[in-house]
């Protein structure tokens, strides 16, 4: 799947919810199913502090492309994680820092991202975005 | 209610808005609303400064809130000075208190469930006078360790700062006898009453603290006032802490010499429209008063329903329900409280979760975070079935 395919069926599968609960719930079944992050990856320097909720985010890369894994302790945030990473694990550099991210406004997920929410995914993506741009950089 | 209180008819998400962080800032009423435009619209001006009619005006309207005031809480007009909110009033004392008396190896002492804002600025003071702090911890059940103050207090205490109320815990703090216990002593108690006064009447007098601060904001005046209000003559005593404008007696090159307390301590432009509208903070906090029997209640049926929820942890839990105000801190074994927040809020209801601006005392309860309603006396038994029903359903989404 390329990104913007990727992109396209999170939109479409976002599109089939009218209502927030349900939306919610789709997002806390997707966290629920999140790849398991070894804790003792959850170290200081992977932490991405929010007054709510952390994050973690471990990265890779591997034959030019970047591989994310994520983590966080409240549940809905990690379904929301669980979305990033299967947009952008495995994404080339390029890719990811050419990439608007506007789908997250599509989805009307905006609000939970927001930095005012003072949760850990605001600071997630900028930390993707800066990782695949000093890769883009140094490559 | 809603004619009083014109923000209970928003909706969000097209549901009634259901506020409950209280604590964090009230609702402001319809005659709050008018007075602070009043101001603006038709007196505003600069105080103490000219002799035309609008200067007067305004002039008269900040101080008969100053006079209304130490009606209010039992004292003189020249003991309140009136500054930006609590957090204000707190760096204000810290810094001339610590100026004043406060000297290398010295103590403070400062109870565990502390605001930050009656933390840090004494943290501050610390620093740049190379004294010490000491904590007076809060139990499991968010009862202050009283026992251990006495042994707390040395020759070299030099003030022990206590909220009535503490902003998680939501327990009624037993003042008089930290302030017997202290005065016995010698040493000055500060009061921080912030969470206290919008929920029972205060009379500075009688509790006997040195200084009670507390901010306009959380009962119903407007954002950007607050007080702080120091007993005897420690106005007389503690120096100023900023300069500029309206503080002084005369300024000459040599020196200056300072304005009569409580003027010394409001430095440069005042806040013209804020500071008037604590005239009708004060009647509505009173004329709510008056009329409200519900409020326990309330508080009864949320904590005997909170308690029957499973794996929910009350922090501040009373001994007698007469012991807490309305307000609940708590978390979810197994669920995170952010998770509860952002289905709360989508169901309409306003809560705050998160840290509550007291980490140390998340720390000594071993969470990063908390989940905090706390209602005012506008909530409704209607609204408090409505949280209790939701928060059980969230709880059942996230499990
Ligand atoms: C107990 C307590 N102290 C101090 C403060 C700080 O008040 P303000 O932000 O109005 O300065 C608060 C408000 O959150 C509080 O609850």
């Amino acid at each position: 799947m390329t990104l913007s395919e990727a992109k396209q069926a999170v939109v479409e599968d976002f599109s089939m919810f009218d209502e927030w609960l349900d939306k919610y719930e789709y997002l806390i079944e997707l966290g629920k199913k999140l790849d398991v992050f070894p804790e003792s990856s959850k170290t200081e320097d992977k932490l991405i502090k929010g007054c709510q909720s952390r994050v973690w985010l471990d990265s890779k890369e591997e034959e030019g492309k970047i591989f994310f894994k994520a983590d966080s302790d409240a549940i809905i945030t990690k379904g929301i994680i669980s979305l990033l990473i299967g947009v952008y694990s495995g994404r080339s550099a390029e890719e990811i820092a050419d990439d608007d991210f506007a789908w997250i406004e599509e989805i009307g997920l905006r609000e939970n991202l927001s930095p005012t929410r003072s949760n850990g995914l605001a600071s997630m993506i900028e930390t993707i975005k800066k990782k695949a741009d000093s890769s883009r950089n140094n490559g | 209610m809603k004619e009083w209180f014109p923000q209970l008819s928003e909706k969000v998400y097209g549901k009634p808005l259901v506020y409950l962080d209280n604590a964090a800032t009230s609702l402001r009423p319809q005659s709050v609303i008018d007075r602070w435009t009043e101001m603006s619209v038709k007196y505003n001006s600069n105080l103490h400064r000219a002799v035309h009619y609008t200067a007067a005006k305004a002039t008269g309207e900040y101080e008969d809130a100053r006079k209304q005031l130490a009606t209010f809480i039992g004292a003189k007009p020249s003991q309140i000075v009136f500054t930006s909110g609590t957090t204000a009033s707190l760096n204000l004392l810290a810094f001339s208190f610590g100026e004043y008396c406060v000297g290398e190896g010295d103590e403070i002492i400062i109870a565990e469930s502390e605001h930050h804002s009656d933390i840090v600025p004494w943290q501050m003071l610390c620093q740049r006078k190379k004294s010490v702090i000491k904590v007076l911890p809060v139990d499991d059940t968010g009862h202050l360790c009283i026992e251990s103050l006495p042994s707390l207090l040395t020759e070299k205490t030099r003030i022990v700062c206590v909220a009535q109320v503490s902003n998680v815990l939501g327990i009624v703090n037993p003042i008089s006898r930290i302030v017997d216990i202290c005065h016995s002593k010698g040493i000055p108690v500060l009061v921080d009453g912030a969470q206290g006064i919008v929920h029972f009447p205060v009379d500075v007098s009688e509790i006997a603290c040195d200084f009670y601060v507390f901010s306009g904001h959380k009962m119903y005046a407007a954002p950007g006032t607050g007080v702080l209000y120091a007993s005897g003559d420690w106005l007389e005593k503690l120096p100023p802490y900023m300069g500029g404008g309206e503080m002084i007696g005369t300024v000459k090159w040599p020196g200056s010499s300072y304005a009569p307390a409580p003027h010394k301590f409001e430095a440069g432009t005042q806040n013209i429209s804020g500071v008037p509208t604590w005239c009708p903070a004060i009647e509505t906090v009173e004329a709510l008063r008056a009329r409200d029997t519900r409020m326990s209640g309330i508080r009864d049926y949320v904590l005997e329903s909170l308690h029957a929820i499973e794996g929910l942890r009350l922090y501040g839990e009373p001994a007698r329900p007469e012991e807490k105000i309305p307000l609940f801190s708590f978390t979810v074994e197994g669920v995170h409280h952010e998770d509860l927040a952002l289905i709360l809020d989508k169901m309409g209801i306003a809560v705050r979760s998160g840290q509550m601006c007291a980490e140390p005392l998340m720390d000594r309860y071993g969470v990063t975070g908390m989940l905090r309603a706390s209602f005012a006396a506008y909530n409704t038994m209607q609204e408090a079935e409505y949280f209790i029903e939701s928060l059980n359903k969230a709880i059942s989404m996230l499990k």
